[in-house]
């Protein structure tokens, strides 16, 4: 109890410091003595009990009977906040507890969910995934194989956080296990369209767009479950175009066709994937507008493509004051000239 | 037994009775003002929660003396419906008043030790004790 004998003289020595002058020195310094008390977690009552306690033994004549006992009400009032300062104290460290176990389970799922940006000949690839809250509900996924091509999944759960994220691995697991040969965009959307209208509970959908890139013909046949629209991007033109699509979310009739879309791309030209975080991104004044997000990858477009999708996402980021509404994805593959 | 009186509760005015009586034997055993005020908040809520959710019960103050230490319990007894399950009650924030540290939870924290016992249908036993220091 040596800090509690010690903050008494202290306590002391501002009061009759200040009771002499009234000096905005003592009160000041009686700001840094509350760090001081807080620090150490002093609750209220005590603090109104100290200062009842030497205003007797300084003013013993002058503090009157009702006035020492107008202190009892005070403390009595102060007993419910400190009541409230504890449970906050507590409830701090539970906070604490929370994210670090957050940041474990973030950790886990970059893990389990991890993808490597493929390295492909003739090709520019760029990839980035970051989550608006510690666990991402956004998923992206390549797989190269043998003959001449890249496939790109990119899925998006409706929600955000911890329940999504969980969703997003049964997703992964549920991709990982279908047969080798059968990974026709179709077949994918329309298995994994089956899995989750089995597994997951009825307010949880999924968006997912799955391509297949082949790197001799340069097509790119894809298949949507109502994910956010690809762009292609023209370089001779330079102009944009969206990539057509039309599928029922994942998980809302298991009986769900999917239909096969085919790009031909050209030297020079990009196929741009995103999760509606990128579209969605909210700014003060609203939505950003396509044009914003068109003309910030114009202005990276001199870089390589995972310059630009991460100078995009830094510029959106900004945009929105560094609060991210959203998972936010972006995916750009680049044929090279 | 000599150590220990006990108080009604059936309406709500048998609170402030509640709080006297442990006022006075904190007083008696020597507790400062603060701890008096902490032992009879801990017993307003106590008896709240009977008089709230038990309809009645009572609240009994019992001297300590162990081994050299000096004590005041508050044993709070009812035969009211009881509480299903204790480890959400004592979690912060799970009090209908969330947010004002009263509740369970604070009752636990301003005293030195607290005991709960309760099954559902049976009644609600709980023990908080504080020792002079
Ligand atoms: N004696 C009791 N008998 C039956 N249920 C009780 C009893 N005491 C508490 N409970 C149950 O435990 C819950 C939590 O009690 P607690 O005193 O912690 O918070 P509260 O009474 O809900 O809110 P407050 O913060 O205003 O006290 C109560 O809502 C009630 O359901
Ligand atoms: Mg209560």
């Amino acid at each position: 109890m040596d800090f509690r004998r010690s903050m008494e003289s202290k306590y002391r020595e501002l009061l009759t410091s200040y009771l002499k002058g009234g000096s905005e020195q003592a009160l000041y310094q009686s700001q840094k003595f509350s760090r001081n008390a807080l620090e150490r977690n002093i609750p209220p009552e005590e603090m109104v009990s100290l200062h009842k306690n030497l205003m007797i033994e300084l003013f013993p004549d002058d503090f009157t009977a009702e006035m020492q006992e107008s202190f009892d009400i005070l403390l009595e009032v102060m007993v419910g906040y400190g009541f409230a300062y504890r449970e906050h104290q507590n409830l701090k460290h539970i906070q604490q507890e929370l994210r670090t176990e957050m940041e474990i389970a973030a950790n886990v799922q970059q893990t389990l969910l991890g993808t490597e940006v493929p390295c492909v000949d003739g090709m520019d690839i760029g990839a980035i995934s970051v989550p608006a809250k510690h666990m991402n509900g956004d998923y992206f996924h390549f797989v190269k194989d043998e003959n001449n091509s890249v496939s790109i999944a990119i899925a998006d759960v409706i929600g955000k956080g911890l329940p999504a994220a969980l969703c997003m691995s049964m997703i992964k697991y549920a991709m990982d296990s279908l047969p080798e040969n059968r990974k026709s965009p179709t077949v994918v959307l329309e298995n994994l369209n089956r899995v989750v209208e089995q597994n997951v509970d009825l307010t949880m959908f999924i968006t997912m767009l799955y391509g297949t890139y082949n790197t001799a013909s340069h097509c790119f046949s894809y298949a949507s479950a109502g994910h956010e629209p690809g762009l292609y991007y023209d370089a001779t033109q330079d102009e944009f175009s969206e990539l057509p699509a039309k599928g029922l979310l994942l998980g809302i009739d298991k009986k769900t066709k999917y239909r096969e879309y085919e790009k031909e791309v050209m030297p020079g030209d990009m196929i741009i994937l995103m999760s509606d975080g990128v579209t969605e991104s909210r700014t003060e004044e609203g939505f950003i507008e396509r044009e914003t997000l068109l003309s910030l990858i114009k202005k990276y477009l001199h870089l390589s493509a995972q310059g630009v999708v991460q100078n995009v996402y830094k510029e959106l980021e900004k945009l929105q004051d560094f609060q991210l509404r959203d998972d936010f994805t972006l995916i750009i593959l680049r044929r090279k000239v | 037994m000599d150590n220990q009186s006990c108080v009604k509760i059936i309406n709500e005015w048998d609170i402030v009775s509640a709080r006297q009586l442990g006022r006075n034997v904190a007083k008696e055993l020597g507790f400062g003002t603060v701890d008096q005020a902490r032992i009879t908040t801990a017993i307003s809520e106590l008896a709240r929660n009977i008089f709230l959710y038990a309809g009645q019960g009572q609240i009994c103050i019992e001297k300590m003396y162990e081994s050299g230490k000096v004590g005041l319990r508050i044993i709070s007894i009812d035969k009211g419906p009881g509480i299903s399950d204790i480890r959400q009650v004592m979690e912060d924030g799970y009090s209908t008043s969330g947010g004002l540290g009263a509740g369970l939870p604070g009752v636990k924290r301003l005293m030195d030790e607290f005991m709960i016992d309760s099954n559902p249908g049976e009644g609600t036993d709980i023990q908080a004790t504080k020792w002079l220091r």
